[in-house]
């Protein structure tokens, strides 16, 4: 008995030994997305971007709350209203040993425009660079027409490619490994599409050390997979856990959840400025006009709203009533704002004020494929916007259908999501509120077409501003002014939730990535 | 024969260019891929830059010429998301798909003939009536339930095979293949076994449907009479009566394992066709959707054609020359 009980003790010292020998070694993550490119510069689109901050570097890094951080700039500022400087880090090189300078850099943001056949590119990022100066390998400026504040806040979304192995480069020899060569914390083994990517660790890296030797990066967009995976230690880690999975894997003694609130704000856009919207009647079934051109009714819709009945029972918790379209705390947001109160009393009497005292038929659309519960949510909208007098309908379909659909405005009441990647707020304003101006480039994702001209000129006079003291002050209050005036009902931030083996530590981001370097080993 | 074959290959042109059509028109009226691909901050101009760029600005019956001149010269479009060709984008993911439906198969034959046979053989006690049962489940349980299960048996559970993914390949004549090593043939087992569910049990059925028939047959009494020992009646003789109706359905039903292994391959995280089709039609990647199906459509018409001919080899009293 005793033997056997030694016994037993030395195999499971040995298994443990082994495990965390092997913890040091290869580390195993299940992500939900798969990079469609490995070409930086390609499609702005998160799997891409997020696999992108491992083998390349940005001028600017985002912290894991998206502040920005020096990275492959040390310092950079405004040497006037027009000319940004940047100071470059020094004895940086790329994978090949390429030594990393000025040229580099200037390279990069003459090819984002230019990546043939993107569907969705960087240029957005670089337009306002208009020349590009070297003043020496480790000191660069950038000039613009008007006054750029933005320009850091921008720069912080691409990742620098190198001259040398870029130039000339396609998209397909980015996918084949060949120029995707970056300054990076590693470097790319394999990339076998739709199975796995490889990475080593890149030793020559200029920042923190990287605990892992070898990452493999398992693509595994079935949620129920992937949950699976990580339960038969398939994997040590992944992302995306979907909640209805958090309270199971939680009572399992072998894994660790790490929840993190996300800049995914989730919110109903209504159709504010036509006079008759496609999906509103009377309750006879006449057209009428458009009741959300008031800004009663649409006080009404957000004042309907149970968003802590939304939080706790369709999101389990997983989300954080929202106020404005970045979470407070935030560069840029807006500390007066709160979430509206759950008041279906005011609501009514709002709607009465409005002259719908029986209210009116509405239609709210919403994806079904998009983001977390969000057909569920669509569905308790309408329940919640039907007790308060207004007979709503709901009409849930596949993003690859919905989106086109809104786009083309076939919509009077939609559920959308919004996540920011530059960890402000003008660009929010700039696509969410502001009048759609295909001259300007506002609007663009403002299905709803709401239009206050304060708010516009609020931001244009921001995104002038380069003083960050005053440029941040017109921001909140073109945030406040168009949320008061119930441009979007916002409704919660989505909180995302990771899922790792014991030993493992993460923090989570804000912005959804899974970044090796924030991954550690609980010692 | 060689007026069937120039009839039939005409047949089938036609039958294609029908269904690039109708494929064409319908990929386009889903949506417009550029909603789902753009990053929502993108500015109008962008927008339409995207839009330009990837040839969408263009009428329909324009972008369908388009596509159509490139596809008789074998080019499908690139893709969008990943600006590769995409014929050779889904036959990069071919290989794995086809690894996982002959596997299917061969699990199927392996174990759905021997079965059946002996469910001929046992009919009326207790040994085949069970495989009976386990034929009607495997026939009536939806196959992304019976995946889950299995992972959350033999993964999760037991510990014994993994989860999803291919696992370590080895290049057979520069194809990449998971059979030949043991980490990788770990990997193949669990969907294979979920794919080939549903054609085991049709094999069983087939295969106890004929081995009944047979045994009633006066060749079957003959060799009884001559004294022949049972296991040679069967083995022999009856098996060999059974393969010719089991092999034909059978061999109708790998093109379906190869075209719609879609649901296996998203749930085990397979690299192959179909689940490369799956995220695409997410995405609205409408080069590959167009060109996976005028491919799928292409497979089943090679695959009616040869088996019209191996019958008139296999039954001579078919003639193919003779058709109305």
């Amino acid at each position: 008995m005793r033997k056997k009980l030694l016994a037993t003790f030395i195999a499971l010292a040995l298994m443990l030994v082994g495990v965390s020998g092997a913890f040091a070694q290869t580390l195993t993550v299940g992500l939900k997305g798969e990079p469609t490119s490995l070409d930086p510069h390609f499609h702005n689109v998160h799997a891409n971007n997020m696999q992108a901050i491992w083998l390349f570097d940005k001028l600017i890094r985002q912290d894991s709350r998206q502040k920005l951080e020096p990275g492959l700039a040390v310092s950079w500022k405004p040497v006037s209203d027009t000319v940004w400087e940047f100071k470059l880090r020094e004895g940086v090189t790329f994978h090949d040993g390429t030594p990393f300078t000025a040229e580099d850099v200037k390279f990069t943001i003459e090819r984002i425009p230019n990546v043939p056949n993107s569907p969705s590119s960087f240029a957005s990022m670089v337009s306002a660079v208009t020349k590009i100066e070297i003043v020496d390998p480790l000191t660069i400026r950038f000039h613009t027409d008007a006054p750029a504040p933005l320009l850091p806040r921008n720069f912080a979304a691409f990742n620098i490619v190198s001259k040398k192995n870029a130039e000339g480069a396609s998209t397909a020899d980015f996918n084949s490994g060949k120029a995707a060569i970056g300054t990076g914390p590693y470097k790319l083994v394999e990339w076998k599409r739709g199975d796995s990517l490889t990475f080593a660790r890149n030793e020559n890296y200029w920042g923190e050390k990287q605990p892992w030797d070898t990452v493999v990066v398992k693509p595994i967009s079935n949620d129920g997979t992937r949950v699976a995976a990580l339960k038969a230690g398939d994997v040590d880690l992944i992302d995306f856990v979907p909640p209805a999975d958090v309270k199971h894997l939680e009572t399992d003694a072998k894994l660790r959840l790490v929840k993190c609130p996300s800049t995914r704000l989730i919110y109903l856009h209504l159709d504010s400025n036509r006079d008759e919207t496609p999906m509103v009647t009377d309750n006879a079934g006449n057209v009428i006009k458009n009741p959300m051109k008031d800004v009663r009714v649409r006080k009404a819709i957000s004042k309907a709203i149970n968003r802590e009945a939304i939080v706790a029972r369709i999101m389990e918790g997983l989300a954080v009533p929202a106020a404005q379209m970045v979470p407070e705390g935030y560069e840029g947001t807006s500390t007066t704002l709160k979430p509206e109160a759950f008041d279906p009393k005011g609501a009514k009497a709002l709607l009465a004020e409005a002259g719908y005292p029986e209210g009116f038929k509405i239609t709210i659309h919403g994806p079904n494929d998009r983001y977390v519960n969000d057909a569920d949510i669509t569905q308790a909208v309408a329940q919640m916007l039907s007790k308060v007098g207004i007979k709503t309908e709901v009409n849930t379909m596949p993003k690859s259908v919905y989106f086109s659909r809104a786009s083309a405005l076939e919509f009077s009441l939609m559920l959308m999501g919004w996540a920011t990647d530059t960890g402000e707020q003008s660009n929010c304003i700039g696509s969410l509120l502001h009048t759609y101006d295909e001259e300007k480039g506002f609007g663009a994702s403002n299905r709803g077409r709401y239009s206050n001209p304060e708010v516009d000129k609020l931001l244009e006079e921001a995104l002038v501003t380069v003083d960050p003291a005053k440029h941040n002050a017109l921001i909140i209050k073109a945030t406040e002014i168009g949320l008061n005036d119930v441009g979007i009902v916002p409704i919660h931030y989505q909180v995302n939730v990771w899922g790792m083996k014991k030993g493992l530590n993460y923090n989570g981001r804000t912005d959804s990535y899974t970044l090796t370097r924030e991954i550690s080993v609980v010692k | 024969m060689l007026a069937f074959l120039i009839r039939r290959i005409s047949q089938s042109a036609v039958v294609l260019l029908v269904m690039s059509v109708l494929v064409f028109v319908g990929v386009f009226y889903i949506g417009n891929p550029i909603d789902i691909l753009i990053a929502p901050d993108a500015t109008p101009a962008e927008y339409a830059r995207a839009v330009k760029e990837l040839g969408l600005d263009k009428p329909l019956w324009e972008q369908y010429f388009v596509f159509l001149k490139g596809a008789l010269q074998g080019d499908f479009g690139k893709s969008f998301v990943y600006n590769e060709p995409a014929l050779q984008v889904i036959l990069a993911r071919l290989p794995a798909t086809l690894e996982l439906a002959f596997t299917a198969m061969f699990m199927a034959v392996l174990v759905g003939i021997p079965l059946g046979m002996v469910a001929g053989i046992q009919s009326d006690n207790w040994i085949g009536r069970n495989i009976m049962r386990f034929s009607i489940l495997g026939f009536s349980l939806p196959t992304f339930w019976v995946g889950l299960m299995l992972i959350i048996l033999f993964s999760v559970q037991l510990n014994w095979l993994p989860s999803g993914g291919r696992g370590e390949t080895v290049d057979i004549l520069g194809f990449p293949v998971s059979f030949l090593s043991w980490e990788g043939f770990s990997h193949l087992i669990l969907p294979a076994m979920n794919l080939a569910l549903f054609k085991m049990s049709l094999a069983i059925r087939l295969s106890r449907a004929g081995v009944q028939e047979n045994l009633q047959m006066d060749y079957v009494k003959f060799a009884r009479a001559k004294g022949l020992s049972n296991t040679r009646i069967i083995g022999l003789h009856v098996m060999k009566n059974i393969m010719i109706p089991v092999v034909t359905v059978l061999g109708m039903e790998l093109g379906n394992l190869i075209a719609f292994a879609v649901v296996t391959e998203t749930i085990f995280a397979w690299p192959g066709m179909g689940k490369l089709v799956i995220d695409s039609i997410g995405v609205l990647d409408r080069p590959i959707i167009v060109a996976y199906l005028l491919i799928t459509v292409t497979m089943f018409i090679i695959i009616n054609l040869v088996v019209d001919i191996l019958y008139s080899i296999l039954d001579p009293r078919v003639r193919l020359g003779q058709e109305r």
